[in-house]
């Protein structure tokens, strides 16, 4: 947008402020039983002030009460307005479409900030009006350039009483190149769930260069250049002759196991199950931990001959696995 | 050259807390508590503290230790690395005090809600800090993430090696828990286990089963150490620290020591006995009775044959004979040790030790007990105290 652009679009986004979303409007349901219930089983809310009428009565209460976080329920539209089916487009919706007419595609519900003022009983209704409070100075933010809009909504009951006031605050954006990119990788295209995968090494100076070549599909021995020893794991000076020149030699992967475990609990998410652990002593002369597998555990003995592969194990993994030779 | 600190320090306190699965307190008031009552042992007045030595995975700072107890000004503060293998590490450190003059009367605390709170059988995970992750960067993406699977892997190798099988371990095992079955403060009083019981434990790390691993428990431990002189004229008889040392042995690394000639043993403890034993001039047949570190039952074998009590590889045979027990060679974690009692990363062995040569334990031996032994923990960087009675 040119500065003339941006200061006419600031204009017609301004206006909007101070304007009420619509008449107070009474939610569709007032305070009932069945939706204190549904709510109570899916937040997993046990308080029995929600849905058990005998030990309601008996408290300090006398009698059910709504969770107070249903507040704001009362005064929802409901799904078919969560789908766009309802083809209103009251005050709030003029104002989003003008940020998306100028590429403010991006939307993110940032907080709320919610005040009780009593609690809702069943039978109460629940009047809510909502007013667009405020519009923020264009800010940049980790997802792009944009707006925040605060709209305030005041709740009374069905005798003029104020039951709470919530402040909701929305960014609109235009998405940056960047979070564009992740959001694609996150959802990986579709909403597919990630598999969890396993628990991954830092990576530092003395042992980047080794997981690299993991990477690459290569075992690598890191070797002294002056006196020529082995070390596994990788450190930066030769223990043996104080070295700090090193190379590496690439492992045949032939091997035998040293001893080795089952490890049958606690289960880690990402992990195999079973899952066999080796110490694998490398013909190089060497040890490493690596995983035992194709065999079943009982096959498992110290002394059995090895032979490894380097290979992924999962989306985000590639780790050295041995098989019975 | 063994160090010249033989005899210069005595422990005269002991103080715990209750130990449970749900402290529902604090650690800084179990720490608290621990000082407070093992100050009250000693007949001390926390203005007499001018030392306080710890673990470093402990939470509790001195300075608000030293506050909430109302202690008056402190000259030495240190901390011990590496869990439980600090128990006895931070009896060096207090007997280096004192005998230097440093400090007069230095107390050894660690509480911990280690079950209602951080619980080590969780493992390691990604969110470690820098040398640690690096480390167990070399483990973590194959699953050997917990301690059960460090100490397994020696286990098995030990086991190939030996010829030692599970009953040793569940000797090890039902010992403690036949002990424990009499001290009102383990958690397994009156809860006797039969081989039955023993062999239905789940499986955890083969060749370790549920049994085989200590308990995760909240409470707090705490150790007065003074000078014999200022011993002399206190509440309880004191216990002399006749040896006491530590070591990181070559080849070392924290739980995963897997790349030296011979896993099947453990260099550290070796070199800390044979240190311990010539700071006083006395050797295993000395020992009476003992507290060996038992995070898991298999690495009191080891540590049975670097303090000489057996030769290696023999120690399998040693505990099935029932040498652990009341009437055997070496009565041993008569509190019920960590198995059966509580996981107090080793101090509450500390205090167990100390009973025993006081003479009070709940399980008391017959015999005269003029020495007993106490350990820390194995994988990581350890060591043990020899305590006596005062001369
Ligand atoms: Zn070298």
């Amino acid at each position: 947008m040119t500065p003339a652009e941006t200061s006419a679009f600031e204009a017609k986004i301004r206006a909007y402020v101070g304007r009420e979303m619509g008449p107070p409007k009474r939610g569709n349901d007032d305070v009932n039983l069945a939706m204190i219930r549904h709510w109570a089983e899916v937040t997993g809310d046990e308080n029995p002030l929600y849905t058990d009428a005998e030990f309601a009565a008996a408290s300090s209460r006398k009698g059910i009460i709504a969770p107070p976080t249903m507040l704001g329920i009362w005064a929802m539209e409901g799904y078919p307005m969560a789908q766009g089916h309802t083809g209103k487009v009251d005050v709030q919706r003029e104002l989003h479409n003008i940020f998306e007419a100028h590429g403010f595609t991006g939307v993110l519900g940032t907080n709320t900030i919610t005040e009780f003022h009593r609690e809702l009983r069943p039978g109460d209704q629940v009047i809510s009006h909502t007013v667009i409070d405020n519009i923020s100075a264009p800010k940049k933010t980790a997802r792009g350039h944009g707006y925040f809009i605060e709209t305030v909504t005041r709740f009374t009951d069905q005798h003029g009483q104020d039951v709470g006031r919530q402040v909701f605050r929305t960014l609109r954006f235009m998405p940056s190149a960047e979070s564009v990119a992740a959001n694609q990788a996150q959802s990986g295209g579709d909403a597919k769930l990630k598999a969890p995968t396993r628990i991954q090494s830092p990576r530092g100076h003395d042992n980047a260069w080794w997981w690299e070549a993991i990477d690459q599909g290569k075992l690598l021995i890191q070797r002294c250049k002056r006196c020529g020893t082995l070390r596994h794991p990788p450190r930066p000076m030769c223990g043996e002759c104080q070295s700090l020149e090193w190379d590496s030699i690439e492992s045949s992967l032939e091997g035998e196991v040293y001893s080795y475990t089952e490890v049958s609990y606690p289960k880690f998410p990402g992990y195999p199950d079973p899952l066999l652990c080796g110490l694998i002593q490398l013909k190089e002369g060497t040890r490493l931990v690596a995983n035992i597998v194709g065999c079943v555990p009982e096959a498992v003995h110290v002394g059995m001959k090895v032979r490894g592969k380097v290979e992924r194990v999962d989306d985000a993994t590639v780790l050295p696995n041995f098989y019975p030779a | 050259m063994a160090a010249t600190i033989s005899d210069k320090a005595a422990i005269v306190g002991i103080g715990s807390t209750e130990f449970s699965k749900d402290s529902g307190r604090s650690e800084l008031a179990l720490a608290a508590e621990a000082v407070k009552k093992a100050l009250d042992d000693a007949g001390l007045k926390p203005s007499d503290v001018d030392g306080l030595v710890t673990f470093t995975i402990d939470q509790n700072e001195e300075v608000d230790v030293a506050r909430a107890v109302g202690c008056g000004n402190i000259s030495l503060y240190a901390r011990v690395p590496y869990g439980g293998g600090a128990a006895t590490g931070t009896l060096l450190q207090a007997a280096m005090a004192v005998a230097s003059g440093v400090a007069e009367v230095v107390v050894c605390y660690r509480a911990l809600n280690g079950r209602s709170g951080q619980r080590y059988s969780a493992g390691v995970s990604g969110t470690l800090i820098t040398g640690s992750a690096i480390h167990y960067g070399y483990y973590m993406p194959f699953g050997l993430l917990t301690p059960a699977s460090w100490v397994a892997m020696f286990t098995r190798r030990y086991m190939h090696l030996t010829g030692c099988t599970q009953d040793a371990l569940f000797e090890i095992a039902q010992a403690t828990r036949d002990y424990a079955v009499r001290n009102p403060a383990a958690f397994f009083y009156q809860r006797p286990m039969t081989r039955a019981d023993y062999d239905a434990g789940k499986k955890i790390c083969n060749p370790l089963t549920l049994y085989d691993c200590c308990q995760e428990s909240d409470g707090g431990c705490a150790i007065v150490v003074t000078t014999p002189e200022r011993a002399r004229h206190l509440k309880q008889p004191g216990v002399s620290i006749r040896g006491v040392a530590q070591c990181i042995a070559k080849d070392q690394e924290e739980m995963t020591s897997f790349y030296r000639p011979d896993i099947a043993r453990i260099p550290e403890m070796d070199v800390a006995a044979d240190e311990a034993y010539a700071q006083c001039g006395l050797s295993a047949k000395d020992i009476d009775a003992a507290v060996i570190y038992d995070a898991f039952t298999p690495i009191v074998l080891w540590q049975l044959e670097s303090w000489g009590f057996c030769k290696y590889g023999e120690a399998a045979d040693f505990v099935q004979a029932g040498n652990l027990r009341p009437n055997g060679r070496l009565p041993s974690n008569t509190h019920g040790g960590q198995l059966s009692e509580a996981y107090i990363h080793g101090v509450n062995g500390i205090v167990e030790a100390v009973r025993l040569v006081r003479g009070t334990s709940v399980n008391q031996p017959k015999k005269a007990v003029h020495h007993a032994l106490v350990t820390s923990g194995v994988g990581v960087p350890t060591g043990g105290a020899i305590l006596g009675r005062m001369t």
